[in-house]
Parts: structure tokens; C-alpha cells; sequence
């Protein structure tokens, strides 16, 4: 148990742990005070000078030890100046003033100050509506300047920083946020400030410019609008977004997200995906997400507008009649791009008729990752964990997770890279390097044993760099094997639910080719795996969302909804249980697929449920109820302090959980 | 050539100053370095001073942009950087400086017309009681010249070009 | 009065090694290295030497502070020398280098440092290389390097050049700049001696503070506190500059009126004028109102601030009455505009809105609501600055438009 101290802000009196902020301990008393530089994540600089409060502490007597009593109540000391409650940690019987005149006076001077400088641009600003400068200006600032306009500092309005963010030098508070994101959290510098005094402005001289993978969170945390994305950038205005609770489906990390969401004229009066925003959940990706999540394409063209034959009951006629007609003898195959609840009826209805249900996946060991699962919590790792990555790049595959493994190297942990090509966490690990075919052997090292012998906590991340799906299964059995207590194995797959598919009892498939040869299949997911079936296969039940080539092949396709556009879950590869809920319309006459599924097995004489709540009771022990609650808007603002969230967890599935 | 190609002993020797795994620290002085040849830092040089410290060319520029003594843009072969603060200025050196200028012909900022000396008008140099007084940063380094008068500054500005020329 | 600083004075080519030695150099240092570590503190704490960097606070006390859970340790010497109208440091390098290095030797051995650094501003070039020679020198007589004077010792002396910028003189900005970064200053606490350079624990220094060591070892506390008063003991070097007739560099026991130094030493005001201001702590200060009460007052730490100044690092710019205000503030506010950091609100945004209101009034371009506003923003600025360069800007603004209001009404 940590110490606690109590203190008491603005009369109340408040219990917190030892070494909290102040602006923090306030905050859990419901009190905000105004921040522009703080952010819960990064080291505390003090450089904005916004939270300014007085902070008084008791009295103590030097000979004795005790606090100095006056009138019956201990005396408090007070300073002449105002203070930083970004930077001043609690104390045991301090007392904190927000809101005294002497506060409110230096809050309100610092948003003059920041005001001098800042253009009056609100109605362009892309900001416009989520501007912490903005808010507080309204709540706190004075009505009229008492800078002369002419004498502003200008500054460049629209300079592009990388591919991905534009910069706009007047609108920058110099609060160094993005600066320090990019140092401390994503550990790529590439941003900084250039010259000094009114001068400060952010420059990039890196080759190519401002290339992070993680670059659109620096937009995420820029208070004003400085930072925007080329993608948003005069895109909508923030108040007229909806939003929605979401999941990334780019890669198996399962971060959480909120899409934005507006109808417009521009996209012909449809409802679009304006943006993609992190929504917080420590366990997962914390604040951020990746740039391939952020700047994904949710609202592309190429969908597959209705099915073919062109009428839904034709199509799902055509389907299951070639279905009932091959029996046992079909295929069933999927990708991990598929929601639990889609995997579970295609598995059901599979099993019914005693076929094979195949996941497809270049990366194997899904039957040992859902035994070992993952214990632990990365964002807590620290000098107790030893974590192994090996044959995949993180950072490329993953974003997220690379950046979990940083910090959990940063707080201490012992990492180890062992990979055939260099990659960017070398910088952080200790690099085994291995040549083609060697990644199994190259786990039998004196650092990797002498790491895990030591650590309380072991955690491997492994995936096919150089290897086919019976290499990568060596190499998982070859992990799982070093993990006596089942900490945590980790399949770094390349699709967002590939996890969910093994938990459901999908089998991996060696030589797709062989196995699709002449048969009649019932294949469900990217285009990519769509094409490959028609490829080798005789007759092909194609369910996807994208309108291809290879659909077009297909005996019959039946259109599938997105993400976007449905109810749902996916399981990461850590196992995690989450949510997702539709955001947008679908588009013409997609269906979700688990609906898709149960219509063709009810022509099929089998029963499946069609509602995305009951099957997933079914599957998993648990309900939707469940899962942690989540409310997009409300986890949106975090820009300013963010705690411990308390919405949006998800369910981590308990450790081996029974296959089949 | 790279810096580090150029000057590899003399990078050695201010990295020993500092402890391995702070070598960073030696950041000031290679920048000094780099300036030594055109008076200024260019692309190439940060690129180089980067690798060689384990830094992004980003963090380079950052550095170069916050101190007065880096330049990031070429000048006369010497700049005469002249003391214009409250102790000088109280002795005359705004003056002084005025008429330093238009006997040059050029402004504070300004360079001669054959590249030889730059103008600039600098804060304190901490030799207040000799004003009026400058210092002059070349590829020699900085030195201070004090108790100064037109006069005797454009005899050190010829001096300057007869080296100049002979260094040619 | 004998120098106990700049004897280079007394004893000519004091800065040949050889010459400095046989005038008693390195004396202290061999009687340091024999004393305990903790004993070398407590003399210099006993000696009551006050830093002599601007804030006054106890040398002796702060190398007490070093936390002995955390190695290595590190001694800085702040040679950065960049307030306007301060130039003591530099004369001492020059002429008398090896007692500022003997200095920091026995500091370092007093905290248990292997290395120390000397951070000279960038346009201290020449005095850099000067002193790299004398260190060598010192390393080959043995008073550096290793095993100093056949005792397990071992000291590492480094010269560090900054690149131009006041603010590296503020010791957390000037541990960043050495560690490679923007000088920029820290959140303090923690303070140096608990997480100093390369976030271990370090002693920053004044070159004249550490300057004044070899004499207290040499001749112990007591002899110390015979100069100067009871709470500021020991000599001081006042840079005197401004419209005096003998600018220059004092050494005189703290306490030492501002008359006897400007007019005794100094040779008073030229051109027949008459004194009108004194800033005691160069650009940095409160204009002083210089009527008799003042030029009565002793320089020391306690007693400048009842005429509404503070001592600081005694550079002493004395304004006659030829000069406007309006016109000085110009010259200070433009000073603090230009190496203000950037880091804080109050200190980038102010500074620079200073200067616009101040050149506004000198070029007569401004109003008496000008005047007030100019004040307004000065002391908004006050008290919320991340480090003290912020609070200084406001020093001559405030003090001035309050003492001598005439020279403001004349403008606007
Ligand atoms: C803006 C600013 C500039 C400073 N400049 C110097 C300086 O040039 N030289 C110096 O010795 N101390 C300077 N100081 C004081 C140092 O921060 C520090 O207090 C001092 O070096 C400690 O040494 P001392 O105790 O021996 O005085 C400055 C402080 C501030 C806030
Ligand atoms: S760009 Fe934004 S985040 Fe970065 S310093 Fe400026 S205001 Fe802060
Ligand atoms: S100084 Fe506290 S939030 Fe910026």
C-alpha cells in the first residue's frame, strides 16, 4: 500500500496517495484547475504557468518535529508567491487555493499573456469548439485586449510538418506537449523548438520531416490549434460530430476509438467517418493510438453495394444450396478481420455439417497463445519484467504495442529484441540478431536466460518475420516453452481478431491452395483471402465487404458491413474482450455477417441467432453487459489531465479457457 | 568531408570530457567545430553532429537555433559583434557604433560589400568598464577587443584584410 | 586593503604556476586533501562565505546539502559572467586562474566530485583555452588528476564553453545546456545538490565564491570573518561601471558603502553631473534612488534592501543624472526580451510585450496609460515566473516608474 496524505483545496478535504500533484489531488476532489503543459503521462515542466495556485503549508516546530499550533489549529505557512500545482507534489495538512482572488488573478495574467500572441482565427480554426485556449479564454478571459493588435508577434500559418500534420507557428502556445510526446513517449525526436524567447517556434529538420508512427496523437494533445492533421484539417467543425465508441480493426492491439462521424453534402448527403480519435483505456493504448488506426480509410468506395445474385433471399438461396450440396465436405475459411460474432456462426454452422473451419493466418501458434494467454498488464511492466520480442518488427506490425514495450523498458524492464533485420526498438533492448531460419535457435541464448530467469514477470511477443506459418509455429512452441508460469505469449497476427478465430476453435491452415482444391467454400473476409479461394477453389460463397476482382468470381457474394456499421466484438491478442458499435449507415445493402451466416444455415435447416448481443452470450460466458461500459463522448476530452479511466476496459478472457 | 572524417582526434578528445553514456554533452563544442570552416552550420553538419551523438538533426537545429554564437547562415569572414548593452551604452558605445557604421557604410547586421566583417550589435560581453568595446568571432574563435575607438577599428578591420588576403 | 582575490594585483604573473606556488598557491589545497571532507565544509560554512553568484545563499551549507545515497558527484563552476555590468569572473580567470582552480579542487574534494566543469559563456573563448593550459600545468605539477599529492584523490577539471545566452547562468538551465540540451531551466526543487548534472548531485558555484575558498582553508574561519560584516563576512569584487569616472573592478570587504565606491574609489560622476540612480545588481536590479541615505548604505546582503535594492552579484551601475529612465528601461527591458528563454508564459509573452510598450514611450509615441499598462504587465509578471529571469525583467520597470515618474510624464 502507498502512503496517503491528506490535504485540504478550496475547503475540502482530500485524501490522496503520497507523491500525487496537487492539480491531480484536486481534480479527485471535482476541482479543475486550468492546465496547458500538464499532461498525466509526461514529466511535469512547469513552463506554462497556467495552474497557478497558492499552496500553504502547516508550520513545523525545528526542535521538536511537531507542527506549530495557533488558535487550536496548526499554522500555516504561506508563501509570497503563487505556485505550479502541476509540479508541487501533496504534503500532509497542506492547503491549496484555487479560486482566491490572488489565484484567479494569476490564472487570468497567464491567458492574457498567451493571448498577446495568439491570432483571433477561432472561426478557421479547426480546433474551433475542443480549444482548451478557447474554453478557458471564455470562462476566465477579459473582454477586450490590452495589447495592441499590430504589435503581435506573426508567425507561419500553414506549414506541413510530415505527410500527416500541418503546423500552424501563430496559433502555438509553446506548452511543448508535442515536443515532448514525441521524446519521452514516442521516443522519436523529431520535433523540438527552434530559437528561444517570443521566437520559440516548432521546426522538424529530420529526414523525411515528421515521421512518426505516432504522429496524429501530437494533434490529439496540442491544446489549440496548432497541430492538425492533413486529414482533418477544414474538415468539419468539432460540435457538429457525433461520436462513437469504437475498435481498431488495423491490427491486432484492439485500441480503443472513437469515430466522428457527420453527414455531408460533399459525400453526396452521406453519413462519414470524419475522423478516427483515441478513447482511453490504460490497459490497452492508454491515450494514443497509431497513425495507420488514426488515418485509416473508413469510408472507401470500393464496397460491395448488394449481393449477387442481386436479391438477398436469391443470394442466400444460391449459397446455401451449394453449401447443402458439398455437406461435410466444404470448406469454411476465414480471416481474422471477422467480429466474434461473424467467426461464431460461420464455426456453428461448420460444425453443424461437419466441415472444416479454417482460419487463414501467416503467423501460427494461435492454439498455444489461447492456453498461455496474457497475465499482466503492459502498462505496468517496470524493472520486474523481462519481455522478449522476437522475429517482428513492432513498431511496423503493431505501433501500439511497440510503444508499450518502450515504456516498459523505460520504467526498467528488460527487453530483448531478437529479430533478422534491424528495427527501431533496437534502441531500446538488448539485439539478438539471426539469419534466415535461425529465429528458434537464436532463443537459445545466455541473455534471454539470464533475463528470464531473473524477471517475475516474462512476456513474449513473436511473430513470422522471414518465416512460414510452420516456422512461426516452431517459434511459438519454442516461446511457449520458455514460459514455465504462462505469463504471456503473444501472437502478433496480422489482423485485428485472428486471436478471436483460434479462441473460437478455427484451425490454421498450412498449404491454402491444397486444401481449397476443387471444393466448395464458404469463405469469409478480406479481399485478399477472397482471391485466394477463387483462385484454386470449384465453387466459392464469397462474404466481404469489398466489391474485387476476385468477388466478382465468386459463385455468389454476399455483402458484408464493416466495423463501422455494425454491433460487435473482437478479441485482441491479449485476449482482451471488446465492443464496438455502429457508427455509420451501412452502406446499399450490406448485412452484418453474422446475419449473412445464420440466414443461409436457417436455408440450411440450421438455427443460429441473428441478434450480435445473444451470440456473443453464447460464445463467451459472458453478455455485453459485461463488457465495461463505454460513452464516446465523454472519453473523448482528453486533452487536458486524464486519470484512471473507469469506462471501456473490456473483459480479459481468463487464462485457458477450454478450446472447442 | 565529415566532421567526423575532418577533426577525428579533437572529437575524441571533448568526448572524453564527459562520461559515455552523456556524450551529448560534447554537442556545444562540435558545433563550434562545424563553424570553424564557412562560420556557419549547414545541413551536412548537423546530419553529422547527429550520428555522431546519437541525436535526430532536429534536436540539432534546435540547439543551434537557441544560442546567439551559432549560425545558421553565412556572414563576413569576421563578424565584429559590438557591445550596445546598458554598461556600454551609458559610455557611448550606441555612438560609437552609429559611427563605426557609416564609416563602413553599412548597418548593424549588415556585411561589407567584400565579405570581409559583419556588423552586429550584440548584449553585455561582461567588459563594461572598457567600452566602448566588441569581440570578433571568426574561424579563429572570439576575441575581445576593448577600450575601442573608430579609429583604432578601422585600423584592426585593415589588419584583418591584409591577413585575410594573405591567408589566400 | 590586501586582495584576497584579485592578487593579481599584489603579486604580479601571479598566473605562472611557478610564481603562484612560491607566493603560497596550492597551500590550501594540501591542507585541504589531509583534512576530512567534512571538516573542509564546516570551515567554509563557518567562514559564513555567501555565494557570490546573486543569491547570497551559503556556500558551506550548500555542499552540506550533496545527497551521499546518490554518486558520483559533480562540482560546476558558473563562469557563465553574463549579468550586465558584471565582469569580476573574467579578471579573475585571467589573472589570478590558478586560485579559482585551486578553489574548485577543494571543493570537490569537500563533496567527493572526481569531476568538475567550469561552464564559461561561449564568448569567454580565449579565457577557455587560457584555462585548459593552466589546468594542464596543474595536472603536471600534480594538484589535479590522479592520486593528487600521493593521497587517493582524484580530480578531473573540464572547461565547457556555452554558446551566448544569459539564461545558462541560472544553474539548472546551465545543467541542461551542459547535458546537451536548450538552456533552459529546471523546476527546482529538486535543487542541484540533490539532482544536479546528469540528475546527480552537484554543487554550482561562483567563480568568485570558489575563488574565496583557498583563503579560508589557508587561514581558517575566523581570519575570514575579520573582513565584512557579521551576516555577509569576507571581501566582495564590485564592478563598478556606468557614468563613473574610474570604472573597474573593487575589491572591498561587504558592507563598504556605496560612497566610499563610487566616489572614493570610483573618482565620482564625470562631466560635472550628478548621480541620480545606482543599479546595485547590474541590469537585473531595482533602480536605486541615489540621495544620501543610500550612498550611505552598506553593500551587503542585508542592508541594500532597505533602500530597495538587493546586492546580487554587486555589479554596480551608477546613472547620472544626464540620463531618463524611460530610456534605461528601454535598454534593460530589450536585454531581458532578448535571452528570455521562451520557456514560460509569463516571462516570453511579458518580456516581449515590455518591450513594445517601452519602445513606444521612448520614442514618445506613448500615452500615461501606456505608463500604467507598462506597470500592470511588470507586475503581473512578477511572482509567477518559472526561473528568476522573469521576476528580474520587471525590476527596473517597476522601480523606476515608481521612483522617478517625471522621467515618464516628460515623454508621454
Ligand atoms: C537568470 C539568472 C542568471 C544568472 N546568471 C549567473 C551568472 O552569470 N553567474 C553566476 O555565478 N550566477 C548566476 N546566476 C545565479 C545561479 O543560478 C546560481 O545561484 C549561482 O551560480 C550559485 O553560485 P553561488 O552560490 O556561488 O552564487 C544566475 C541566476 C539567474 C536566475
Ligand atoms: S504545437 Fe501545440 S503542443 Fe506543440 S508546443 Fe505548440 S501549442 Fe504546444
Ligand atoms: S505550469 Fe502547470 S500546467 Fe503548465
Amino acid at each position: 500500500m502507498t502512503k496517503e496524505v491528506t490535504l485540504t483545496i478550496d475547503g475540502k478535504e482530500v485524501t490522496v496517495s503520497a507523491g500525487s500533484l496537487v492539480v491531480d489531488a484536486a481534480k479527485k476532489a471535482g476541482i479543475d484547475i486550468p492546465t496547458f503543459c500538464y499532461h498525466p503521462k509526461m514529466e511535469p515542466v512547469g513552463m506554462c504557468r497556467m495552474c497557478l495556485v497558492e499552496i500553504g503549508r502547516p508550520a513545523i516546530d525545528r526542535a521538536t518535529g511537531e507542527a506549530v499550533m495557533e488558535d487550536g489549529e496548526p499554522k500555516i505557512n504561506w508563501g509570497w508567491k503563487l505556485e505550479t500545482s502541476c509540479t508541487n507534489p501533496v504534503s500532509e495538512g497542506m492547503v491549496v487555493k484555487t479560486a482566491t482572488e490572488k489565484a484567479k488573478q494569476g490564472q487570468n495574467g497567464m491567458l492574457e499573456f498567451l493571448l498577446t500572441s495568439h491570432p483571433l482565427d477561432c472561426p478557421v480554426c479547426d480546433k474551433g469548439g475542443e480549444c482548451l485556449l478557447q474554453d478557458l479564454t471564455l470562462a476566465h478571459g477579459p473582454d477586450k485586449s490590452r495589447f495592441i493588435f499590430d504589435e503581435k508577434h506573426h508567425a507561419q500559418k500553414h506549414v506541413p510538418l510530415g505527410d500527416a500534420i500541418w503546423l500552424d507557428r501563430e496559433r502555438c502556445i509553446q506548452c511543448g506537449l508535442c515536443v515532448r510526446f514525441q521524446s519521452e513517449i514516442a521516443g522519436e525526436p523529431v520535433l523540438d523548438f527552434d530559437f528561444r524567447g517570443r521566437k520559440t517556434e516548432i521546426v522538424t529538420t529530420s529526414e523525411p520531416g515528421f515521421d512518426s508512427v505516432f504522429s496524429g496523437n501530437t494533434t490529439d494533445i496540442c491544446p489549440v490549434g496548432a497541430l492538425t492533421t492533413k486529414q482533418f484539417r477544414f474538415g468539419a467543425r468539432p460540435w457538429e460530430l457525433d461520436a462513437t465508441a469504437s475498435i481498431c480493426a488495423e491490427c491486432p492491439v484492439g485500441c480503443n476509438t472513437v469515430l466522428n462521424t457527420r453527414r455531408e453534402a460533399k459525400s453526396g448527403g452521406k453519413i462519414v467517418v470524419k475522423r478516427v480519435m483515441p478513447r482511453q483505456n490504460e490497459q490497452v493504448n492508454e491515450t494514443w493510438i497509431c497513425d495507420k488506426g488514426r488515418f485509416a480509410d473508413l469510408n472507401a468506395d470500393n464496397r460491395l453495394l448488394e449481393p449477387s445474385p442481386a436479391e438477398w433471399t436469391d443470394a442466400i438461396g444460391a449459397a446455401a444450396e451449394k453449401l447443402s450440396a458439398a455437406k461435410g465436405d466444404a470448406v469454411y475459411l476465414v480471416d481474422g478481420s471477422l467480429a466474434n460474432e461473424e467467426l461464431y456462426n460461420i464455426k456453428s454452422l461448420a460444425d453443424e455439417v461437419g466441415a472444416k473451419a479454417l482460419c487463414y493466418s501467416e503467423v501460427g501458434g494461435g492454439e498455444l497463445t489461447t492456453k498461455v494467454g496474457m497475465k499482466g498488464d503492459m502498462g505496468k511492466m517496470g524493472a520486474e519484467s523481462a519481455i522478449l520480442v522476437a522475429g517482428v518488427d513492432l513498431y511496423t506490425a503493431a505501433p501500439i504495442w511497440w510503444l508499450r514495450v518502450k515504456q516498459a523498458a523505460d520504467r526498467g524492464a528488460t527487453l530483448i529484441v531478437a529479430t533478422q533485420e534491424a528495427n527501431r526498438l533496437d534502441a531500446f533492448a538488448t539485439v539478438i540478431r539471426y539469419k534466415a531460419g535461425g529465429a528458434v535457435k537464436a532463443l537459445d541464448s545466455k541473455e534471454i536466460k539470464e533475463a528470464f530467469s531473473k524477471a517475475e514477470n516474462t512476456v513474449i511477443f513473436y511473430g513470422n518475420e522471414g518465416m512460414d506459418l510452420k516456422a512461426s509455429q516452431k517459434l511459438a512452441k519454442a516461446c511457449a516453452d520458455m514460459l514455465p508460469k504462462k505469463e504471456g505469449l503473444i501472437g502478433v497476427w496480422a489482423d485485428a481478431n485472428t486471436q478471436g478465430a483460434w479462441e473460437m476453435g478455427f484451425e490454421p491452415v498450412e498449404d491454402l491452395a491444397k486444401v481449397l482444391k476443387g471444393k466448395t467454400v464458404y469463405v469469409a473476409g478480406q479481399d485478399a483471402l477472397v482471391a485466394a479461394a477463387v483462385e484454386v477453389a470449384d465453387i466459392i460463397v464469397a462474404q466481404t465487404a469489398q466489391a474485387t476482382e476476385a468477388s466478382e468470381k465468386a459463385s455468389v457474394t454476399l455483402a458484408s458491413r464493416i466495423v463501422a456499421e455494425m454491433d460487435g466484438t473482437f478479441t485482441s491478442a491479449e485476449r482482451r474482450v471488446q465492443r464496438f458499435f455502429p457508427a455509420v449507415p451501412p452502406r446499399g445493402d450490406a448485412l452484418p455477417g453474422y446475419v449473412i451466416t445464420a440466414q443461409v444455415a436457417e436455408k440450411m435447416g440450421v438455427t443460429l441467432d441473428m441478434e450480435a448481443e445473444d451470440l456473443f452470450s453464447a460464445f463467451s460466458d459472458l453478455s455485453y453487459a459485461d463488457l465495461a461500459e463505454v460513452n464516446a463522448e465523454e472519453s473523448l476530452s482528453i486533452a487536458g489531465t486524464c486519470y484512471e479511466n473507469k469506462q471501456g476496459l473490456g473483459a480479459q478472457l481468463p487464462v485457458a479457457v477450454p478450446t472447442n | 568531408m565529415s566532421l567526423a572524417e575532418k577533426y577525428p582526434q579533437e572529437i575524441e578528445k571533448v568526448l572524453a570530457k564527459y562520461p559515455p553514456e552523456h556524450k551529448r554533452s560534447a554537442v556545444m563544442a562540435l558545433l563550434f567545430m562545424a563553424q570553424r570552416e564557412e562560420g556557419y552550420i549547414n545541413k551536412q553538419d548537423k546530419v553529422d553532429i547527429a550520428k555522431i551523438l546519437d541525436m535526430t538533426t532536429t534536436e540539432i537545429s534546435a540547439i543551434v537555433g537557441f544560442y546567439s554564437l551559432y549560425h545558421d547562415k553565412k556572414a563576413g569572414q569576421y563578424r565584429i559583434q559590438v557591445c550596445t548593452d546598458i554598461g556600454c551604452a551609458l559610455r557611448g558605445a550606441d555612438q560609437y557604433l552609429a559611427d563605426l557604421c557609416e564609416k563602413l557604410d553599412v548597418k548593424p547586421g549588415e556585411t561589407t560589400d567584400d565579405g570581409l566583417v559583419t556588423i552586429e550589435e550584440v548584449k553585455c560581453l561582461a567588459a563594461c568598464d572598457k567600452a566602448p568595446m566588441f569581440q570578433v568571432q571568426s574561424n579563429n574563435g572570439i576575441k575581445y577587443h576593448e577600450q575601442m575607438t573608430v579609429d583604432t577599428t578601422l585600423e584592426l578591420i585593415e589588419a584583418l584584410r591584409k591577413d585575410a588576403k594573405e591567408a589566400k | 586593503m590586501k586582495y584576497m582575490l584579485l592578487r593579481h594585483r599584489d603579486v604580479p604573473n601571479i598566473n605562472q604556476i611557478d610564481i603562484y606556488q612560491k607566493n603560497g598557491g596550492f597551500d590550501a589545497l594540501k591542507k585541504a586533501i589531509k583534512m576530512k571532507t567534512d571538516d573542509v565544509t564546516n570551515e567554509v560554512k563557518e567562514a559564513g562565505l555567501r555565494g557570490r553568484g546573486g543569491a547570497g545563499f551559503p556556500a558551506g551549507v550548500k555542499w552540506s546539502f550533496m545527497d551521499n545515497n546518490n554518486w558520483p558527484h559533480y562540482v560546476v563552476a558558473n563562469a557563465d559572467e553574463s549579468e550586465p555590468g558584471t565582469f569580476k569572473d573574467r579578471e579573475i580567470m585571467e589573472s589570478n586562474p590558478f586560485q579559482f582552480l585551486e578553489g574548485i579542487a577543494i571543493c570537490s574534494y569537500a563533496v567527493g566530485a572526481n569531476a568538475a566543469y567550469i561552464y564559461l559563456r561561449g564568448e569567454f573563448w580565449e579565457v577557455a583555452h587560457f584555462l585548459d593550459e593552466k589546468i594542464e600545468e596543474m595536472e603536471k605539477a600534480g594538484f589535479l588528476g590522479d592520486k593528487i599529492q600521493g593521497t587517493d584523490y582524484s580530480l578531473k577539471i573540464y572547461t565547457h564553453l556555452g554558446a551566448g545566452a544569459y539564461i545558462c547562468g541560472e544553474e539548472t538551465a546551465m545543467l541542461e545546456s551542459m547535458e546537451g540540451k536548450r538552456g533552459q531551466p529546471r523546476v527546482r526543487p529538486p535543487f542541484p545538490p540533490s539532482q544536479g548534472l546528469y540528475n546527480k548531485p552537484t554543487v554550482v558555484n561562483n567563480v568568485e565564491t570558489l575563488t574565496s575558498v583557498p583563503y579560508i582553508i589557508n587561514n581558517g574561519a575566523k581570519e575570514y570573518r575579520k573582513f565584512g560584516t557579521d551576516k555577509s563576512p569576507g571581501t566582495k569584487i564590485f564592478s563598478l561601471s556606468g557614468n563613473v569616472n574610474k570604472p573597474g573592478n573593487y575589491e572591498l570587504p561587504l558592507g563598504t558603502t556605496f560612497r566610499e565606491l563610487i566616489f572614493e574609489h570610483g573618482g565620482g560622476i564625470p562631466n560635472g553631473n550628478t548621480i541620480k540612480a545606482i543599479m546595485p545588481a547590474g541590469a537585473s536590479s531595482s533602480m536605486v534612488v541615489a540621495n544620501d541615505e543610500a550612498l550611505d548604505t552598506p553593500m551587503d546582503y542585508e542592508s541594500v534592501p532597505n533602500v530597495g535594492g538587493d546586492l546580487g552579484s554587486a555589479s554596480v551601475i551608477v546613472v547620472d543624472d544626464s540620463i531618463s529612465l524611460d530610456w534605461l528601461i528601454n535598454k534593460t527591458v530589450s536585454f531581458f526580451e532578448h535571452e528570455s528563454c521562451g520557456k514560460c508564459t509569463p516571462c516570453r509573452e511579458g518580456a516581449y510585450w515590455m518591450k513594445q510598450l517601452t519602445s513606444r514611450i521612448h520614442n514618445g509615441e506613448g500615452t500615461q496609460d501606456d505608463v500604467e499598462l507598462l506597470k500592470s504587465v511588470a507586475t503581473q509578471i512578477r511572482g509567477t515566473t518559472l526561473c528568476a529571469l522573469g521576476e528580474f525583467s520587471t525590476m527596473a520597470v517597476v522601480s523606476s516608474i515608481e521612483r522617478f515618474p517625471e522621467d515618464f510624464e516628460a515623454k508621454v
